[in-house]
């Protein structure tokens, strides 16, 4: 049948084109000043493009001499990454519980739908506020110490509740735990049924279906949203901020004292370093799974 | 005839509201502390129940120019929504079709996800401070006499924002592509629709009430942005920054209310986006099938 006349469709390349755009000119561009900039020399005022390894080799200053001793940077790195793993552990044991509860045991799709759209809720609103949500129950005169005073746990109030690395993760694991639950719970409602019957059929306990059915078939989910949790501990300075009371020293919070102190290329360098660690992780995570094909 | 629940469906249950509870239990205290009287303090017992906290935020005793920021913060917001909504609807039709560096987008759309905020954010403020001084340096004298920066929030800050929101919009766009009934488009193409008919006549109603979800996505995910628009917002701050910085010096429940005004906004828009969607089903429900219809 001849075509009566030729319909224009635009091709594909030019409906991606705004949205590459947006990649090329605010993201991809931008990471490349970070890395030229970081070998850049500066002064009191100003940054000055002339090619210097200063910024790494401070960072770095005495990291050798002080041996076993650890320097500055060195310690900051490890206190971030002990966070990383600590974060990392609860909310995958939370998000993997709570995912496994909607996808096996919530029998309605519209049920599921409706109790992981509570789980998400959350997450559309500002992290800052749900950090300063936990003063009023976890500060010197808070909820929990009157509470525990009243009981007579404890005769003086607690004060490793709040501005303390507890309650830092906690405030992670409150804001956070939402980016396992949704990847894990995407991962098992894809499970056929039929499978964990076939397991039960078989003889397997409940345990062993979980460990050999379950996590298998899971771990797409659980590995994306490793991605996500580890990345964002590893760059946050926001709630190491808030709810350290400034006091506790991370990855991100390097970066921003340089930037307050206008110290372009030094934070830069550290930018650099912080994303070489982040993606060095990431690639490791990624051996396990191909993101694409689990959306 | 429905079997009985297993014992282990009480205890996960049981931790599911405990999860709830931890959830929003705290955003729950503050919401009822900023109704705190003029003379309660940050925490329990309230010593009365008023509206003096939120009167003095309107009126902006004490807190630095919060209802510009809160203006600033909503038009941002709305821009990124709609540019949100166009851009990740058009790249997820590109992606359905093959074009060149279609790899190369979608892992740094993935990267833009997973490198740090704040590297992002200081790339970003890099880049628009060394154009400033290329341009101070190197524009025709008219121009570099009254300029001052580039940066702000509908330049840098809205570029920021983007970042985020548009790898959380084209991630939902796969999902409902991965969903979505070829034979639908190929049934139009058959009754002879233009690609633009078969767009807004087929895939767009099809696709609408998600494509809320991604709006959604858009707003809430700029509304709340903090840690990728610190370096790169220039000299006006959003509202949630400007919450930040009162987080350190403010010691009265007027941050709660804050807290309360910036947390009803974000359920409003949820709220919105979430009756948008079921009234879009429900009409799809209505007019989606004509099938037992007869012919007319």
């Amino acid at each position: 049948m001849p075509a009566t006349k030729t319909a224009y469709a635009p091709p594909a390349w030019l409906q991606a084109l705004p949205f590459a755009g947006v990649f090329a000119l605010f993201f991809v561009v931008p990471l490349l000043f970070v890395v030229m900039v970081s070998f850049w020399d500066y002064n009191d005022y100003s940054i000055i493009p002339s090619f210097t390894t200063r910024s790494y080799v401070e960072t770095f200053e005495g990291c050798y001499d002080q041996l076993p001793e650890l320097c500055t940077i060195l310690r900051t790195y490890l206190s971030t990454v002990k966070f990383c793993l600590i974060v990392w552990a609860l909310t995958l044991v939370i998000g993997f519980t709570i995912a496994y509860f909607l996808a096996f045991h919530v029998r309605t799709v519209t049920m599921q739908m409706t109790l992981a759209l509570v789980c998400t809720i959350p997450f559309w609103t500002s992290n800052v506020i749900r950090m300063i949500s936990w003063v009023p129950l976890l500060g010197r005169n808070g909820l929990v110490n009157s509470a525990l005073i009243n009981v007579g746990l404890i005769n003086e109030p607690i004060e490793w509740l709040l501005f303390s690395q507890f309650s830092v993760v906690l405030a992670f694991v409150h804001l956070f735990t939402f980016f396992m639950v949704i990847p894990i719970f995407n991962s098992m409602a894809r499970i056929d049924k039929r499978l964990l019957e076939a397991a039960y059929d078989a003889g397997a306990s409940g345990w062993q279906t979980l460990w050999n059915v379950v996590i298998p078939l899971a771990k797409p989910g659980i590995v994306i949203g490793s991605i996500f949790v580890v990345t964002i501990v590893m760059g946050d300075f926001i709630t190491v901020g808030v709810m350290g009371g400034q006091q506790i020293a991370s990855a991100g919070k390097i970066i921003e004292t340089r930037l307050n102190a206008l110290q372009f290329p030094p934070a830069a360098a550290n930018a650099v370093i912080l994303l070489a660690i982040t993606l060095l992780i990431i690639t490791a995570l990624n051996r396990f799974v191909d993101i694409r094909k689990e959306l | 005839m429905r079997e009985g629940r297993p014992a282990s469906f009480y205890w996960l249950a049981a931790f599911f509201c405990l999860f709830l509870l931890f959830l929003y239990g705290p955003m729950i205290a503050i919401f009822a502390l900023s109704f705190q009287g003029p003379t309660g303090g940050m925490t329990f017992p309230m010593n009365g129940i008023s509206l003096h906290w939120f009167g003095r935020l309107w009126s902006g005793g004490g807190i630095v120019d919060i209802k510009s920021a809160f203006w600033r913060s909503l038009q941002l917001g709305l821009t990124v929504m709609v540019i949100t909504m166009v851009f990740s609807v058009l790249a997820g039709l590109a992606f359905r079709k093959r074009f060149i560096g279609q790899n190369l987008l979608f892992y740094v759309t993935i990267a833009s996800l997973i490198v740090p905020s704040i590297v992002t954010s200081l790339g970003i403020a890099l880049q628009f401070r060394l154009f400033d001084e290329v341009v101070k340096a190197y524009a025709p004298g008219f121009i570099a006499d009254t300029y001052s920066t580039a940066m702000g929030i509908f330049t840098s800050g809205l570029g920021a924002h983007l970042t985020w929101a548009l790898p959380f919009g084209l991630l939902i766009m796969f999902a409902i592509f991965n969903r979505f009934d070829g034979r639908l488009e190929e049934a139009a193409r058959d009754q002879g629709a233009t690609p633009w008919q078969t767009f807004f006549h087929v895939i767009l109603p099809v696709i609408l009430p998600s494509l809320i979800g991604v709006g959604l996505f858009g707003f809430t995910l700029s509304w709340d942005e903090i840690a990728r628009s610190s370096q790169a917002i220039g000299e006006k701050n959003t509202l949630p920054l400007e919450l930040q910085a009162l987080t350190s010096t403010v010691t009265t429940p007027e941050i709660y209310a804050l807290g309360t005004v910036t947390t009803g906004v974000s359920f409003l828009v949820i709220g919105l986006a979430l009756a948008g969607i079921l009234f879009l089903r429900a009409r799809q429900a209505r007019h989606g099938s004509d099938a037992g219809k007869g012919l007319s």
